[in-house]
């Protein structure tokens, strides 16, 4: 049998009028305290952060300094005595065209992908939270839609480059429906390349979106749109007077973040088509790799690596203005 | 323990596991561990390479070990991993000087390691050993001096479809590039999507520069260099061979998907029967077999000009063998180099790993026992081993640059001399 158990207090509250500890004994107030005293206490989060600390200078400002030194020389790692060049590796970076070529490809990579991400999750999500399906139905979408965030990137390159494949199904199915010739080459033709990565970003994210907006959606309170219903608004007018307001430090939360990571997006890029082909997917991600891990110029690499950071901060700053105005 | 006591006891324990991580890393940046150690005049030597896991199961080690009963003192260990983790970790270890001991090496990565001094210098090690570089099939060099020996070779032949060759109406394998024109458009023209030949140009991994579209120069005695230096353009040779391979593009015999298409891709469409012809490496004949019991292929030479009637290059990779500069057992580690080369051992490491030996004077067992090696065998002995990206710095980036240069071209968007023009003068940069 369960039987509750609940601890009264040792100190009755003071709300009633009867006088609390401090009040009760105003002669037997605590010595005040030392200076060591008043120091160790000031000292004691710090001492808790220090662990943290040192990690962080360890593991995330070491190597930011590093390669931020690295891009002021010439030679790094390949040579023993490199020389200070001063800014002549970023000169070389922002005079190289691939390099406008990957930050062009990169905008509209990232852009078109959290366009997309949000469109689609807002759509699933809302599909997820509405009441005119059963909670069975719904739990069966749920699964299927947040598949493809399950995948690791390794999986979902190469599920793609097989469904992409000219021989593959994509161009099997659209070949039988007459809606293309059956033969595109998706990820091997330059007009199609970079279209076809964004396509598999894209199907590969949107769950993030998907998962964040219904947490929200599920957070609104329903009175607003009895509310909304009682003042005569429509559908439409609910969603664009209640629910977007609602949504929206969500959805410029996830958008900066998505912004962010999809910028870095590396691996997917890499393993269907390495930049290619003739630069059509390059990104800053696969240049910075190329300068560093095939042509074997760490200095330009890492000069590229911090222009790479210093856009990236742009957004953290968003970011973080973002959050710090929501708190 | 009460919850003060113990979250003093777990902050006093971060703290230190922190400082013990600061102290750790302070102390490996002063004096940074050097390949193997020494205890007691007893040598371990550290042998990175990506070998031990594409050969079957305990099959290196066995050979390790038989070199540890040969030579007491000196025990192995392998660092083994994938070809790519193990080109990181030793390009790690260059950087760092902690490279390990001896380490395997691919021909494309010599010239970089070298200039950087991060290799030794074999010729005075093979000196100071007293072993006779004489028998080596081949040695690359770097200013004229060894920095890494092929220890076994994997030739890249002509692999042909012998039933989509007889559905075609050819009766043998292409010998000259007519003749393999005529086939792969008489194989493109049964249809169902099937293809005459396969070209993989993938930019992440560009190889298919040096061995689908560079093999057609070296085959008919051409060359991509003079005296050591870049000469794409204004070369007869190398504008003959890329002109083939674009000239074959344009007649829509080359499978579709090339401009991403890498190694392990193409080796599936030929297995899958969807073309026609390839070159390939020897080391996929069991991978072709194994994934397609029924495919009926041959190997052959791969086709030379018409006319042409001298030595054909063969392109091949190797696995190659160095030794680490910072290592403090250079003469052991010589001896495990002296050990691999030797007659005996260099044809049991070439037998299991299906490879040509490094060694002149070694038979790997697999000659007398497939055709098809022994075909290939034929082939490797009546040509030369042809790889001049070897040795060039920073190989793989010049096989990226070539390769683009050649996507805009077969994309229509440069003639092949402007290809070999821009690629040139991209090159002579590197160089």
């Amino acid at each position: 049998m369960f039987t509750s158990h609940v601890e009264r207090p040792v100190v009755a509250p003071t709300a009633g009028g009867s006088p609390g500890p401090d009040r009760a004994a105003p002669a037997e107030q605590p010595p005040a305290r030392s200076g060591w005293d008043r120091l160790k206490r000031r000292l004691t989060p710090y001492g808790f952060l220090t662990p943290t600390g040192v990690l962080m200078a360890i593991l995330m400002l070491t190597p930011i300094v590093m390669v931020i030194w690295y891009s002021l020389l010439d030679g790094v790692i390949t040579t023993k005595n490199s020389a200070f060049v001063g800014f002549a590796n970023y000169a070389e970076v922002l005079t190289d065209p691939v390099f406008f070529t990957a930050v062009r490809n990169t905008l509209v990579f990232t852009v078109s992908s959290v366009v997309a991400h949000f469109a689609i999750g807002l759509g699933f999500a809302m599909l997820l939270n509405t009441p005119l399906l059963s909670h069975r139905t719904k739990a069966f979408f749920r699964v299927i839609y947040v598949l493809p965030w399950l995948f690791t990137v390794a999986i979902i390159a190469v599920l793609w480059r097989l469904l992409l494949n000219p021989n593959g199904v994509v161009n099997y199915l659209l070949g039988s429906l007459g809606i293309t010739g059956g033969q595109t080459e998706w990820l091997a033709d330059p007009s199609t390349a970079l279209a076809a990565v964004t396509f598999i970003n894209i199907w590969s994210g949107y769950p993030f979106f998907m998962i964040s907006l219904l947490a929200g959606l599920q957070g609104i309170p329903k009175d607003l749109y009895e509310a909304a219903r009682v003042d005569g608004a429509t559908p439409f007018q609910q969603f664009r007077n209640v629910t977007l307001p609602q949504l929206r430090p969500i959805i410029i939360s996830m958008a900066l973040l998505d912004f962010i990571w999809t910028t870095q997006q590396f691996a997917l890029i890499w393993m269907t088509t390495g930049g290619g082909p003739i630069n059509a997917t390059e990104m800053l991600s696969t240049f910075t790799y190329k300068l560093a891990f095939s042509r074997y110029e760490f200095s330009v690499a890492s000069a590229s690596a911090v222009v790479v950071l210093l856009l990236s901060m742009v957004l953290a700053f968003f970011y973080v203005r973002h959050q710090k105005a929501r708190d | 323990m009460s919850n003060g006591a113990r979250m003093r006891y777990l902050s006093a324990a971060a703290i230190a596991g922190a400082s013990a991580l600061v102290l750790t890393a302070c102390g490996s940046g002063g004096d940074a561990a050097v390949g193997g150690g020494s205890e007691g005049g007893h040598v371990t030597l550290e042998f990175a390479q990506w070998w031990e896991p594409e050969l079957p199961d305990g099959a290196f080690r066995e050979l390790m070990d038989k070199f540890e009963d040969e030579n007491p003192g000196i025990t192995v260990e392998l660092l083994s991993g994938p070809y790519a983790s193990t080109k990181e970790q030793v390009l790690a270890g260059a950087a760092a000087g902690t490279m390990s001991d001896v380490v395997g090496l691919d021909g494309a990565w010599v010239n970089d390691f070298a200039k950087q001094g991060a290799i030794a210098d074999l010729s005075a090690l093979m000196a100071d050993d007293g072993f006779d570089d004489g028998q080596l099939v081949s040695q690359v060099q770097v200013d004229g001096s060894t920095y890494m020996i092929p220890v076994v070779n994997f030739v890249y032949p002509m692999f042909t479809n012998d039933d989509l060759l007889a559905q075609a109406g050819v009766d043998a394998p292409p010998s000259t590039r007519t003749e393999f024109q005529d086939a792969a458009e008489g194989i493109t023209a049964l249809g169902d999507n099937t293809y005459g030949w396969v070209l993989p140009l993938s930019l992440e991994a560009p190889n298919g520069v040096q061995n689908d579209v560079m093999s057609w120069v070296w085959a008919s005695g051409g060359s991509m260099l003079d005296d050591g230096q870049p000469a794409l353009a204004d070369n007869p040779d190398v504008e003959s061979g890329v002109q083939f391979v674009a000239d074959l593009w344009d007649a829509g015999v080359v499978a579709p998907g090339s401009f991403t298409m890498k190694e392990q891709d193409k080796v599936e469409e030929f297995t899958n029967g969807r073309v026609g012809m390839m070159i390939d490496s020897l080391a996929h004949v069991t991978t072709i077999q194994e994934a397609n019991p029924d495919l009926q292929f041959s190997i052959s030479a791969i086709p030379a000009e018409d006319g042409y009637t001298g030595e054909r290059g063969i392109p091949y990779a190797s696995w190659g063998i160095g030794v680490a500069e910072n290592s403090e057992h250079k003469a052991e580690a010589m001896k495990l180099v002296e050990f691999l080369m030797s007659e005996e051992t260099n044809a049991e490491l070439s037998s299991i790993a299906n490879a040509f030996p490094g060694n002149t004077e070694s038979v790997p067992d697999f000659v007398e026992d497939n055709e098809l090696f022994a075909t290939a065998f034929e082939i490797y002995q009546d040509g030369y081993p042809a790889n001049e990206f070897t040795g060039l710095p920073v190989a793989e980036e010049l096989m990226r640059q070539l390769g683009e240069q050649l996507q805009k071209s077969l994309n229509g968007d440069q003639s092949v001399d402007d290809a070999l023009a821009a690629a040139q003068e991209q090159w002579e940069s590197e160089f």
